[in-house]
């Protein structure tokens, strides 16, 4: 955060003439988190790095047996309902609880398995301390159990193109009508 | 000012090292029903006080009230104001919380290693079942919260930790992973699909409110938010 502001004020600063700085993110963005993760190939990515396009974000771990199928799957059926135009101007966001065991080789084995498109799909992990303050911004519950596995929650959450919770589903039978609806008003929104 | 509140003022804030143990926790699942295994950890010896969380807040500007982003902090964010007393800080969100503790090296305590250094009474490390120390802490609670906190340096427990219990509610690392339903008596958990990890949660010691209604204050919590009555201490690892 302390860079961002920073960097805010650098472009005010800057930019005096300029109304509103492009790099002002709204308070009640998860973009206001400062956190870098690690994707499916290694390479750093920021949580914001999507910024400016909407995004289907949720929170798995590779060894899950249960949700985390159904979770991927729900993602796959909402891009699936919308035009491949649509489709193409949404990323989808599955980051690791499960710091420990999920590297980026476990990440990429998942995303090849699945058949999951790396030019839009994201795996990331990063490191515990920043798994939970991404989990308390997006309000997932999670804990791990001393068998290795996690309980937690399983929701599939659409971030608008500033970071903002725009719609969520616990709904994961499928394509859930209104998160598909809310991707396309958000894809509206960001049409020129 | 106390003689121990003033001495933590110029020695900066004081951790005590805890031993490692085992916790019968009153959160149980079905899949751990041995008692937790809690690692040697240091704990802040008394919890953050309004002097020093106001010392924060100063040198580190985009923690301010009015600047902190909302997603960070909510409405009820320090709306006591600060000052130089040693009262417990409250009105805190965890996110401030949390970075209060980086600043110190430090990080919020487990909710085991809360509960954990907080079951013990003067004498011993796990007072919990002496119905007096239940008792002590329910009448805690009863108590009205409408005047100002007490400053912090109450009596020492075993460890040497002040005020876990007497003083505020406090925030823990992994406050959103307590996951306690409405009514965990029931074994047909109602919301068994929302969660992975097939989700039998269970509370272990079902007598025990006195810890159990932190876990409800705490699972009804949101990261943002914060209380009149919810302060914080810190953890750190221990190195040896």
């Amino acid at each position: 955060m302390k860079r961002r502001l920073l960097l805010g004020s650098l472009a005010l600063a800057l930019a005096s003439s300029a109304p509103t700085p492009a790099l002002a993110l709204p308070g009640d963005s998860i973009y206001q988190l400062d956190a870098t993760l690690t994707d499916q190939r290694g390479q750093p990515v920021r949580l914001d790095a999507a910024r400016g396009q909407p995004v289907l974000v949720s929170m798995f771990y590779t060894s899950c047996q249960f949700v985390c199928p159904m979770l991927i799957d729900a993602a796959r059926d909402t891009e699936a309902a919308l035009t491949e135009a649509q489709r193409r101007r949404v990323k989808v966001l599955l980051i690791s609880f499960d710091p420990t065991r999920d590297t980026p080789d476990k990440l990429a084995a998942m995303a090849r398995q699945r058949g999951l498109d790396a030019s839009q799909w994201t795996l990331a992990r990063t490191d515990a301390a920043t798994v939970r303050k991404i989990a308390a911004l997006l309000k997932f519950q999670y804990r791990a159990l001393p068998d290795g596995e996690f309980n937690h929650s399983a929701e599939l959450i659409l971030l608008d193109a500033e970071g903002r919770i725009a719609a969520r589903t616990a709904n994961l039978a499928g394509a859930d009508e209104r998160l598909v609806g809310a991707v396309r008003r958000q894809l509206a929104v960001g049409q020129p | 000012m106390g003689l121990t509140t003033a001495l933590l003022a110029l020695a900066g804030a004081s951790y005590v090292a805890l031993p490692a143990g085992t916790l019968d926790s009153v959160l149980a699942r079905d899949t751990d029903r041995e008692p937790t295994r809690i690692a040697a950890f240091a704990l802040r010896e008394t919890p953050v006080t309004r002097a020093e969380f106001k010392r924060f807040v100063d040198a580190h500007p985009p923690w301010q009230p009015g600047r902190v982003p909302t997603v960070f902090a909510g409405a009820g964010y320090l709306l006591q104001g600060l000052d130089d007393t040693a009262a417990p800080v409250t009105g805190v969100s965890w996110f401030a919380a949390q970075a209060y503790c980086e600043s110190e090296g430090a990080r919020l305590p487990t909710w085991y290693e809360w509960e954990y250094a907080a079951a013990a009474d003067a004498t011993r490390t796990d007072a919990r079942q002496d119905p007096a120390w239940r008792a002590r802490i329910l009448g805690w609670y009863a108590r009205p919260a409408n005047g100002p906190l007490p400053v912090v340096g109450g009596d020492a427990n075993v460890y040497g930790v002040r005020d876990l219990h007497g003083l505020v509610w406090e925030w823990v690392d992994d406050f959103n992973a307590l996951l306690v339903n409405a009514d965990s008596r029931s074994a047909a958990d109602p919301d068994r699909l929302k969660f992975c990890g097939a989700g039998a949660i269970d509370l272990q010691d079902r007598q025990n409110y006195a810890v159990l209604m932190r876990v409800a204050l705490l699972s009804s919590l949101g990261a943002a938010d914060s209380t009149g009555t919810l302060g914080f201490r810190c953890a750190r690892e221990v190195t040896r």
